[in-house]
C-alpha cells in the first residue's frame, strides 16, 4: 500500500493532520487504534489559561511569546502560530462543528464541578460567558435526566450562584429513557443520546418547558447528539427559553461526535482511515522512514513519503513507561523522560507532573530523532511532544493543532 | 461527626479509644457485656494498621516453627472467626511452597511444628499444587497446604461496631483525644478534638480503654503512663487482578515480602519490616526499595505478577511493644499486651491494649473486656467467641437463600458480600436507585445510600471503605464525583463535599505514585486531565485532613 502521507493516531491531532494532508491533494492514511482524548473533551478548546498558576485571560498571544524557549510556540514562533491556529475554527465548522472564541481574549466555561476556566475556543451551544459580570442577576433552570447521575446540579448551582445568578434545579423524565433506567450501567451519557432523538427529543423539550417560567436560560448536561448535532438543534427549538450544554463525566457526546465528524470531513477530502489498527514498527533508510507495518496488515507493509506521528501521551499509548525507563515504543524515537521512576512525578497530586511534560525530542521542525539523528520525513505533533505542561498551561489543544498545522506545512513544502 | 446524642452528660462504663479491628471488637464486647459503653476515634475506622494489612486469616502456620503458643492462638481465632464473621472472611485454604533457592528441610520442620500446633498441614506433590493453585510458581520444590484464608478488614471492623451500636454503645468518629480528665490518680474522662471544628469536648468514663495501636504510644503518654512501643512499618503491594485463590506463602523462617493474599478482586504481596521514627506514623510512603524488594520476591512466588498491573502501594504500621518494658510481667507472650495501668503505674481506670494482629483482635477485645468487667466489679461472660456478628448470623432461610443468590445480579453478589446478611436493608426505592456508582466494585446508589445512613460514612474515604468504591482499576477516576454527587445530596454542602473529592483524588495518588508506571500511569494522567483539566479542581479545594 502506497500513500503520500501516512498519520499515526486517529485522535483530534492525527485527524486534523489527516484533513490538511487530504485537502492539499495527497493521498493520506489515517491508522487509528480507535482511543482520542475528544473522548473525555470538556467542550472547550485551551490556548493558554494559566501561567504560574495564574488564570490568564486578558492577550493569551501576547503571553505565549513569554513561554520557555523550546515551548512549541516558541518553536514555531508566537506570531505564526497564532496565524496557523485562526484556521481552526472554519476548519471544524466544515466539519460541522461550530466554535467561538479568540486568541486574543479567553472567555470562560463552566466545569462540571461548578468552577470557572479559562478558554479560547468553545461549543457555540456550550454554557460560556465573556465576564463574570455577565452572569449577575441572571435566572437558569438547571435541568438533569431522573436517576442521572454524571451531573451534578449542586455544584453547578453553589458555582454559578456564587458568580451572581440565581439557579434553582429540577429533574425531569421523559418515559422514553425508562429502558435505560432498568439496567444498572445504562445511564451514561452516549447511552442516552442515543435514545434522545426524533419524538424523545420533544418530549424532553415538554418537560423541560414545564419548569422554565420565569428562567433566563435552561442548563442541562451535554447528553444529545451523538451522530449528528440535529437532536441539539430539535431540542433548542422546542424550549420556550434558550438551553446550555455543560460537559459531563465521559464519554463526551459532544466529543465523540467531534472525533466522528472530522472523520467524515477527513473521507470526505479523499482520505483513507484505517480503524482498529496500529503501528508496529518501521524501516529506515538513509535516516528516512521507508515503509511501516500494522497489527492487521502484518507482512504487508504501508509506504509513504510522509510520515506524522500522532499518538499521544501515556494515556494514548503514544509513550510507555516500565519500571525502568519511559520510551516511544513504536520506532524508540529519542525521548525526554527524567532517569529513575522517582524524578516522574510529584507527590501532590494537583502539582505539576513531571511525567506530563515527557515526550518525543524533535528538531525545530518538530522531527524527532533515533540515537540523535533526526528522521527527515517523520513529523511529531500533539500530546506526544515534549517541553510542556498542557494541563498546566491549559494548552493542550493549542499546542496540538498549532503542531499539526505547522508539520503539514513543513511536509507539503519538502 | 458526633451522633446526635450529647455524649457529654452522661457518665458512660468504658470509653474505648481506637476505631481499629482491637478497638472496634472491644466496644463490641463491653457493650454485650451490658456495659454502657462509648468508642471514640481520631479519623474513620480502620484508618490505620487495620486497614493497611494482608487481611490473612493466619492458620498459624506462619508462627508454627518461631511461636508455637501464638500459633494456637491463631488456629482457634481462624475458625471463630469462620463462624462470627462469615461474611468477612473466604476460606480460600493455602500453600506454603518451597522455591528452588530454598531448602526443603525448612518444609520437613515446618510439618512437623504444624502438627505439633494442631494444625492441619498435609504435603503436596508440587504438580498437585500447581493444579490447585495456577498462579503459583511452576518450579517449586514442595508444597504445603493449611487452612489460611482471608479475612476483610474493612467489612469485620463495621460490622464489630454495628453490633457494638445495636448493644446500645454510642459512636464518635473525627474526634482526636487530646487529654483527660483525672480525679486525683484516676482517669474520669477523655477530652476529644473535633477534627472538622477543632473544638473540645470532654466525655466521663469509668474506664478507660487505649486500644489505639501504635498511635497508644501517645496516648498513654497523654494519660502519664509510658508503654514502651515502636512503630514497624511493613509495605504492600496491591494489584488490580486476584492472580491466586489461594493464600501463597514462601517456605521459609519469616522474611520479607513472602506471603501473597487474595482478597475480594485483587491480591496483596507483603510485607516488609522496618522501624520507623514516631514522627513518620501518620502518613508512611512506600519507597521505591520496597516496592522493588515485594516485585522481586512476589514475583518468584507467582510469575503472573510480572504482568499484572500494580494498583497501589500501601503501608501499615505494626505496634510493637518492647518485651522489658513490662515491669509488672503481666504482659502476655505471643505479641498481645495488656496492661492494667494501676498496678503498673499507679494510674486508676486505665487499660492498654496491644501488640497482637488482625485475626486475634477478638481475643485482644476480650483480654481487655475481661480486664475492665474486673475494674467494674462485672460478672458476665464473654459471647463474642459465639455470637455472629451483624451480616454473619445464621440464616434460617438458607437454603432459599440460596437459591435465591442464584438468581442475584453481579451487583446484588458483590452488595451480598460486603453485607452479608444485612443486605436485605439496602433499600432500593427506583430503578434509579440500582445505578451503579462505581462499576468496578459494583456499588449501586443504594447502596452508598445505606452506607451514609447505617454506617457512619461522612467522606468518600469512609464510604471507600465501607463499600469499595474507588478501589478498583480506575481508582476513583469514575466513581468520586458520582460519590461526591451522592454525599452532596445527603449532607447538602457543596463546598465540602468538593474538599472532600479533592482530598479523595490527592489520597488515591498517595498510594499510585510509589507504583506509577506502565497502566497505573496511564490511569492516573486520564484522571489528572479529568480531574483538574475538564472538572477544573485543584489545590485551593483540598485542604481536609487525609486518612
Amino acid at each position: 500500500m502506497k500513500f503520500d502521507t501516512v498519520i499515526i493516531g486517529g485522535g483530534l491531532s492525527g485527524l486534523v493532520s489527516g484533513i490538511e494532508s487530504a485537502k492539499s491533494g495527497r493521498k493520506t492514511a489515517v491508522i487509528s487504534a480507535g482511543q482520542s482524548a475528544l473522548h473525555f473533551w470538556s467542550g472547550s478548546f485551551e490556548f493558554l489559561c494559566n501561567e504560574n498558576n495564574e488564570q490568564v485571560v486578558e492577550n493569551p498571544v501576547g503571553r505565549a511569546s513569554l513561554l520557555p524557549d523550546g515551548h512549541p510556540y516558541r518553536k514555531i514562533g508566537v506570531e505564526r502560530t497564532a496565524s496557523l491556529l485562526r484556521k481552526t475554527a472554519p476548519l471544524l465548522a466544515e466539519a460541522g462543528i461550530n466554535v467561538s472564541g479568540t486568541l486574543e481574549r479567553n472567555h470562560y466555561r463552566i466545569t462540571p464541578l461548578g468552577f470557572m476556566k479559562p478558554a479560547w475556543l468553545t461549543l457555540d451551544d456550550y454554557f460560556s460567558f465573556e465576564r463574570p459580570e455577565d452572569l449577575k442577576g441572571k435566572k437558569a433552570v438547571i435541568v438533569n435526566i431522573k436517576g442521572y447521575i454524571d451531573f451534578y446540579p449542586s455544584f453547578l448551582k453553589a458555582g454559578l450562584n456564587g458568580l451572581g445568578m440565581e439557579c434553582r434545579s429540577v429533574d425531569v423524565n421523559i418515559p422514553q429513557l425508562d429502558i435505560l433506567r432498568r439496567s444498572t450501567t445504562e445511564m451514561r451519557a452516549t447511552n442516552i443520546s442515543r435514545f434522545l432523538k426524533n419524538d424523545a427529543v420533544d418530549a424532553l423539550a415538554k418537560e423541560i418547558n414545564r419548569t422554565v417560567a420565569g428562567a433566563d436560560m435552561v442548563i442541562m448536561p451535554a447528553i444529545l447528539g451523538i451522530f449528528s448535532d440535529e437532536p441539539v438543534k430539535r431540542l433548542r427549538h422546542g424550549v420556550d427559553c434558550p438551553v446550555y450544554f455543560i460537559a459531563t463525566t465521559p464519554a463526551s457526546v459532544p466529543g465523540v461526535r467531534c472525533q466522528l465528524a472530522l472523520k467524515d470531513l477527513f473521507m470526505r477530502s479523499g482520505g483513507y482511515f484505517l480503524p482498529g489498527d496500529m503501528v508496529t514498527r518501521g524501516d529506515f533508510s538513509n535516516h528516512r522512514l521507508v515503509k511501516v507495518y500494522t497489527a492487521n496488515f502484518g507482512d504487508i507493509p504501508v509506504e509513504a513519503d510522509n510520515y506524522v506521528m500522532s499518538t499521544g501521551s501515556f494515556f494514548g499509548h503514544g509513550l510507555i513507561a516500565d519500571l525502568h525507563r519511559i520510551y516511544e515504543p513504536v520506532f524508540g524515537l529519542d525521548v525526554e523522560a527524567g532517569e529513575s521512576r522517582t524524578d516522574w512525578y510529584d507527590k501532590n497530586f494537583y502539582n505539576a507532573q513531571p511525567y506530563m511534560s515527557y515526550g518525543v525530542l524533535t528538531d525545530s521542525k518538530f522531527r524527532p530523532s533515533i540515537k540523535g539523528e533526526t528522521i527527515e520525513n517523520l513529523y511529531a505533533t500533539g500530546a506526544l511532544l515534549s517541553g510542556f505542561n498542557a494541563l498546566k498551561e491549559g494548552s493542550g489543544a493549542g499546542i496540538t493543532l498549532a503542531t499539526v498545522f505547522h508539520a503539514a506545512e513543513e511536509s507539503a513544502r519538502q | 461527626m458526633l451522633m446526635k446524642k450529647d455524649t457529654t452528660s452522661v457518665e458512660y462504663d468504658v470509653i474505648v479509644i481506637g476505631g481499629g479491628a482491637t478497638g472496634a471488637g472491644t466496644a463490641r464486647d463491653c457493650a454485650m457485656r451490658g456495659l454502657k459503653t462509648l468508642l471514640v476515634e481520631r479519623l474513620d475506622f480502620t484508618a490505620g494498621a487495620t486497614g493497611r494489612n494482608h487481611g490473612l486469616l493466619h492458620s498459624g502456620a506462619r508462627y508454627a516453627h518461631t511461636d508455637p503458643e501464638s500459633a494456637a492462638e491463631c488456629v482457634r481465632e481462624n475458625m471463630i472467626l469462620r463462624r462470627i464473621a462469615r461474611h468477612c472472611v473466604e476460606e480460600t485454604g493455602g500453600l506454603f511452597v518451597t522455591l528452588p533457592e530454598d531448602s526443603l528441610d525448612y518444609q520437613d520442620a515446618f510439618v512437623k511444628d504444624c502438627f505439633n500446633a494442631g494444625i492441619q498441614a498435609e504435603v503436596l506433590d508440587p504438580k498437585e499444587a500447581v493444579e490447585m493453585e495456577p498462579a503459583v510458581n511452576p518450579d517449586i520444590i514442595g508444597a504445603v497446604k493449611v487452612p489460611d484464608g482471608s479475612v476483610d478488614p474493612f467489612r469485620l471492623t463495621p460490622a464489630n461496631v454495628l453490633d457494638a451500636r445495636l448493644h446500645g454503645a454510642d459512636i464518635i468518629t473525627y474526634h482526636e483525644v487530646v487529654g483527660f480528665e483525672r480525679e486525683g490518680d484516676r482517669i474520669t474522662g477523655v477530652r476529644l478534638r473535633s477534627q472538622a471544628d477543632k473544638k473540645e469536648i470532654s466525655v466521663y468514663g469509668r474506664v478507660t480503654v487505649n486500644a489505639c495501636g501504635i498511635w497508644g504510644h501517645h496516648v498513654a503518654e497523654l494519660a502519664g503512663v509510658k508503654v514502651g512501643m515502636y512503630p514497624a512499618k511493613g509495605a504492600l503491594l496491591i494489584f488490580g487482578h486476584r492472580v491466586n485463590n489461594m493464600v501463597i506463602n514462601r517456605c521459609r523462617k519469616p522474611a520479607d515480602a513472602d506471603i501473597l493474599v487474595p482478597g475480594d478482586t485483587i491480591c496483596v504481596i507483603g510485607t516488609t519490616s522496618t522501624r520507623i521514627p514516631f514522627d513518620k506514623i501518620d502518613r508512611m510512603e512506600v519507597t521505591p526499595d520496597e516496592v522493588d524488594l515485594l516485585l522481586q520476591e512476589g514475583i518468584k512466588l507467582s510469575p503472573r505478577l510480572a504482568s499484572t498491573r500494580i494498583l497501589r502501594a500501601d503501608a501499615g504500621v505494626r505496634p510493637r511493644v518492647a518485651a522489658d518494658n513490662d515491669p509488672t510481667g503481666r504482659s502476655i507472650s505471643r505479641g498481645v499486651v495488656c496492661l492494667d495501668h494501676a498496678e503498673r503505674d499507679g494510674v486508676e481506670g486505665f487499660i492498654t491494649i496491644t501488640g497482637g494482629k488482625l485475626i486475634t483482635y477478638r481475643l485482644m477485645a476480650e483480654m481487655a473486656t475481661d480486664m475492665v468487667c474486673r475494674k467494674l466489679g462485672v460478672d458476665r461472660q464473654c459471647e463474642t467467641a459465639e455470637k455472629p456478628l451483624p451480616g454473619s448470623e445464621p440464616d434460617r432461610k438458607d437454603e432459599k437463600r440460596r437459591q435465591h443468590i442464584i438468581e442475584l445480579s453481579t451487583e446484588q453478589k458483590a452488595a451480598e458480600g460486603r453485607h452479608g446478611s444485612w443486605t436485605g436493608r439496602i433499600e432500593s426505592k427506583s430503578d434509579a436507585d440500582d445505578a451503579l456508582v462505581c462499576e468496578c466494585e459494583q456499588v449501586s446508589v443504594a447502596e452508598a445510600n445505606y452506607a451514609m445512613d447505617e454506617l457512619h460514612v461522612h467522606n468518600l474515604i469512609n464510604m471507600r471503605r465501607r463499600t469499595r468504591l474507588g478501589m478498583g482499576t480506575c481508582q476513583g477516576a469514575l466513581c468520586a464525583c458520582r460519590g461526591a454527587g451522592l454525599l452532596e445530596r445527603h449532607d447538602g454542602c457543596a463546598k465540602r463535599s468538593l474538599e472532600d473529592l479533592a482530598a479523595f483524588m490527592d489520597e488515591r495518588w498517595h498510594g499510585m505514585y510509589p507504583v506509577c508506571w506502565g497502566e497505573t500511569l496511564c490511569e492516573v494522567q486520564f484522571s489528572s486531565w479529568l480531574y483538574q483539566g475538564v472538572m477544573g479542581l485543584d489545590h485551593s479545594a483540598g485542604t481536609l485532613p487525609i486518612q
